[in-house]
């Protein structure tokens, strides 16, 4: 039959695209590494703990946000004790993570994760640059 | 037993019952199935298991091996047709079949769902060839082929027409009348047909006709209506059989020539064929365009089939002509050329009148009746005064096989809109290819299954009256001999007083031919209306 | 009853996956082994099937004409409803595979007093359907972020359009409730139209539970329990690169949401579901009606015995001759 053919290239453009990841990443020589952040040298704790911070900074950040602007609450006590002002850009970006490519985006690209942080938030190290 | 009265008919639950649709259970009561192929046919046509039974008969008198029949031929038929294969793999009961059968509409049955009827086999697909099936069972939706499932098949295989109307709703294109087809073929090795189909069958392969009309019968036939158009026209037209060297064969159904409201089509392609002055012979051995084993199997509708060409083929003509016929087309343009061409002896069809060449039929070398006259008058080749129609308000009824298996929905209603004055479509729902079905087709037309064709047709007449009551339309026009035959029955029924016939008829009474005396009435014998009645309209 | 069963067959899955996901030994069971088994019985499934079906020729070209035929040049037409060209044949399917024509055309027969039959539109099964799928085929595509390292940017961009009303955080996607939504509206017409649910088997329910059970999962995991993404991407690619990993911050939601699509993988190619491979092959809708125009040809064509014109004419010879037809002999 004339349409054998035309079926098992269907076929195998199906499987081809099913199986896409597989040749993707075999040619680009992907391992399950993960990501790398840098972490920062001087602080070896986050403001809450590290699994919490994996799964729930963004819900982190948005309280601080929420506290900030509505309820004009800047100070933020962690699991801790100790506090903190309540900015992304003060405290964190420039506190401890001072490379926003080193460790936000490392994880961030890795996961395809597009935040709207930086829609508002200026990479104080950028903005330092472009300062000068 | 009087048949039930139309207000009882619409008395309809569409609730299904409680049970469980997988077990079987099937009553044969009188009016909703067809009696069983008598044994003589059975053997004239070399058919397995000829015998003396019934459908109700509580004992089928089934071989002894019918399920291991059934079941290897399940087995071919899956290896031969990648329909049946994918149609029984790949419906997912979404449900959109399930309204547009006109046998569920008409009947609330539930087994009556395109989705359910095929379901019936289905579950017997999964049982014996798939491994889920195998294992699970039910569960898997599969059941046991037992003698009670196989009643159930014979009562609900035979209660479709094979119209194509879901498959036009099925977002898979599942086709009913594909999975009927082999249910029907299976059916048949082991014994279990029904007399409508086999026994045309018998009389088209022994006579050439459904009918079984013997060659001298079909000269007379043809020799009355010549004999009664003269009278009509004045005219003696000539309409050669079996003529060796005539340009064209002309085939059409054996009820054209044989049977009421038919016959008066039969006048009117005598009368064209003539004022168009055509070369043509009819042959007595193919002296039937229909092929009743389409509704048997694959192999008998191959063994009628082969006359035509065979025919051609000795008388020598170029090309063939088809007459008004729904399932005749559905053979001719759908499986003619594969079962029995090439056709390579023949020419393309050329008309001799216009010179139109029928591209879209040069391999088959066949040309419908609506397309040669709508090529005419197109070409303006026929003098056609339409106000001889005025007694008739006329709307187009689409065959199932013409609409859905091939696409015949413009030129007939080209011709009807140059041969007469009054016409009126019915609800868009129910025509091109969402026509309905008469109800009777697939060889389910019998008398014994009145109640059943009724039910059926109820989606059919039920938009003719909606045309009856809003435009007064009184004549259902329609190019198939089935509808011919059952709608008459049907409408009386349901729309008392509403006539059908073929597109040709109302040609024939437009048509202004040379040297015809003056004409005071149609080819029904009736008189033309006062002309003035149309110009008030 | 069917639905009840196959929803309680579904919430075991999860279930055992859910308890078995916390005894540390099986979690390699549940994240990689299962996996592998489910992806290859799929693609080996699937092909299986798809040969099958090849293999079964299309003795006979039997397009459903659903528009008018090609025949006199000044008549249109339906060149996209009765294709009679392989570009109106492309057009068709895609036109079935891409927006489910058939589906649209979808009415609802009602009889009423006089006797008089009501053809309604009713277009919220061909809705309920194409918001499912391409939903499904939308998070398809989006979970790309998770098998390719670096993500493509059409991958991207489709997370940024599919979460484009930026909702809350982790950023709402339109087709985690399109098909959730869907899922409930195609569940619950099963279940309450009465002709749907009593044609409904067993593996009609299962599917949509199964599916349901998935988006669920993955809704809970994204939402409300968010869990560690970074993780799952890494057992995601050590599957895909075969170097299968299970990190420690995979939880086992996850792996309900992992057995849930073996599940679904496993299950594939031996259901209903592999309609999505029949649709290309269906010979209704895949063949152009040139039919008289174009011979097909059977590959088992077969002689059957025919009655020809001389033993037709040897058996009427006298009744030919005495209505003074022609004879050959």
């Amino acid at each position: 039959m004339r349409d054998r053919g035309v079926i098992y290239t269907g076929l195998l453009v199906f499987l081809g695209i099913i199986t896409f990841p597989m040749w993707h990443d075999w040619a680009a020589g992907t391992t399950s590494r993960g990501p790398d952040p840098v972490l920062p040298a001087q602080e070896k704790q986050c403001v809450a703990p590290l699994s919490t911070m994996r799964t729930s900074h963004m819900q982190l950040l948005m309280d601080w946000r929420d506290g900030v602007v509505r309820r004009n609450v800047h100070t933020y006590t962690a699991f801790n004790g100790r506090n903190f002002n309540m900015s992304l850009t003060g405290t964190c970006l420039t506190g401890c993570h001072t490379n926003k490519a080193d460790f936000c985006d490392r994880c961030h690209n890795y996961a395809g994760v597009a935040v709207y942080c930086w829609d508002c938030h200026v990479d104080p190290k950028l903005a330092r640059r472009s300062a000068k | 037993m009087a048949n039930p009265k139309p207000e009882e008919l619409t008395q309809i639950d569409y609730q299904p019952g409680r049970k469980d649709w997988m077990n079987p259970a099937v009553e044969f009561r009188k009016g909703v199935f067809c009696y069983s192929a008598a044994p003589k046919n059975l053997r004239y046509l070399g058919l397995p298991n000829p015998r003396e039974w019934q459908p109700f008969d509580k004992d089928w008198k089934l071989p002894a091996d019918w399920k291991r029949t059934i079941l290897e031929g399940m087995r071919e038929r899956l290896r031969k047709f990648r329909s049946f294969r994918l149609f029984m793999d790949i419906c997912v009961r979404c449900g959109a079949c399930a309204d547009k059968c006109h046998f569920y509409i008409g009947s609330g049955d539930p087994k009556n769902m395109p989705v359910l009827r095929a379901e019936l086999i289905r579950s017997v697909y999964r049982r014996y060839f798939t491994t889920a099936g195998r294992v699970l069972g039910r569960l898997a939706g599969a059941r046991e082929l037992t003698e009670d499932v196989l009643k159930e098949w014979f009562y609900y295989f035979y209660q479709c027409t094979e119209c194509r109307r879901c498959s036009v709703f099925c977002p898979y294109g599942i086709d009913t009348a594909e999975v009927t087809m082999i249910v029907r073929e299976l059916l048949n090795l082991v014994g279990c047909n029904i007399n409508w189909v086999v026994e045309p069958a018998a009389n088209c392969f022994r006579t050439g006709n459904h009918l079984g009309i013997q060659p001298h019968g079909f000269k007379d036939s043809i020799d009355f209506a010549v004999d009664e158009l003269e009278e009509i026209t004045g005219i003696r037209v000539e309409a050669p059989i079996n003529r060796k060297g005539a340009e064209i064969l002309f085939v059409v159904p054996s009820a054209d020539y044989f049977a009421t409201p038919h016959y008066f089509t039969l006048l009117g392609y005598l009368m064209l064929l003539h004022e168009a002055g055509l070369d043509y012979t009819f042959s007595a051995y193919a002296s039937e365009g229909g092929n009743f084993g389409l509704f048997q199997s694959h192999e008998m509708m191959k063994r009628l089939n082969a006359k035509i060409y065979a025919e051609a083929r000795r008388l020598g003509v170029k090309w063939i002509l088809g007459g008004e016929c729904g399932h005749m087309w559905r053979v001719i343009h759908q499986y003619m050329d594969t079962l029995n061409g090439p056709a390579d002896f023949l020419e393309v069809p050329v008309s001799p009148v216009t010179g139109t060449r029928f591209e879209h039929a040069r391999s088959t070398k066949m040309v419908h009746i609506c397309e040669f006259t709508s090529d005419l008058i197109r070409h303006g080749k026929l003098r056609l005064d339409p106000s001889r129609n005025n007694r008739w308000n006329v709307t187009f009824h689409d065959s199932c096989n013409p609409a859905r298996a091939m696409g015949l929905l413009e030129e007939p209603r080209y011709i009807l809109r140059n041969v007469c004055k009054n016409f009126h479509e019915m609800p868009e729902n129910t025509i091109r290819e969402q026509t309905f079905c008469c109800g009777s087709g697939a060889g389910l037309g019998t008398d014994e299954n009145f109640e059943m064709r009724m039910r059926g047709g109820l989606p059919r007449a039920n938009a003719v009256k909606y045309v009856r009551d809003k435009f007064g339309v009184n004549l259902v026009a329609c190019v198939c001999a089935i509808d011919k035959a059952t709608l008459p029955t049907l409408f009386e029924y349901w729309v008392p007083g509403m006539e059908v016939a073929g597109v040709h008829e109302l040609v024939g009474n437009a048509l202004l031919m040379k040297g015809e005396r003056e004409r005071t009435g149609d080819l029904r014998g009736e008189p033309f209306q006062e002309k003035e009645a149309s110009t008030h309209a | 009853m069917k639905a009840l069963s196959s929803l309680a067959l579904v919430v075991a899955l999860a279930a055992l996956a859910f308890f078995l996901g916390r005894v540390e030994p099986l979690r390699v069971v549940l994240g990689v082994i299962i996996p592998y088994v489910a992806i290859a019985i799929f693609l080996a499934g699937v092909s299986y099937k798809v040969i099958v079906w090849s293999l079964s020729p299309v003795p006979f070209r039997i397009p459903t004409s659903c528009g008018q035929q090609k025949s006199l040049s000044w008549i249109k037409a339906g060149w996209l409803e009765n294709p009679h060209s392989t570009p109106g044949v492309v057009a068709r399917m895609a036109l079935e595979v891409l927006l489910f024509r058939s589906l649209f055309r979808n009415t609802k027969a009602e009889l009423r007093e006089g006797p008089r039959l009501i053809y309604g539109e009713r277009r919220f099964l061909w809705l309920g359907a194409l918001a499912f799928h391409w939903s499904f085929l939308v998070i398809f595509v989006r979970h790309l972020r998770f098998f390719i390292e670096p993500v493509p940017r059409l991958v991207m961009v489709l997370d940024r359009l599919d979460s484009f009303f930026q909702v809350g955080i982790p950023l709402l996607y339109i087709t985690d409730v399109t098909i959730v939504a869907a899922l409930l509206y195609l569940l619950l017409r099963r279940l309450r139209d009465p002709q749907v649910r009593y044609i409904s088997l067993f593996a009609d329910y299962f599917a949509l539970f199964l599916i349901l059970g998935l988006a669920l999962s993955g809704v809970w995991m994204r939402y409300f329990a968010r869990i560690d993404v970074v993780a799952v991407k890494q057992l995601a690619i050590g599957l895909v690169t075969f170097s299968p990993i299970v990190p420690r911050e995979v939880t086992s939601l996850f792996l309900v949401h992992l057995i849930l699509l073996s599940t679904l993988l496993a299950y594939f190619p031996f259901s209903k579901l592999m309609h999505m491979g029949g649709i290309f092959l269906s010979p209704t809708r895949n063949l152009a009606n040139n039919n008289r125009r174009k011979r097909h040809v059977n590959p088992w064509d077969y002689p059957v015995p025919v009655h020809p014109y001389q033993e037709w004419e040897a058996e009427f010879h006298d009744k030919i001759a005495a209505a003074g037809l022609p004879l050959e002999k």
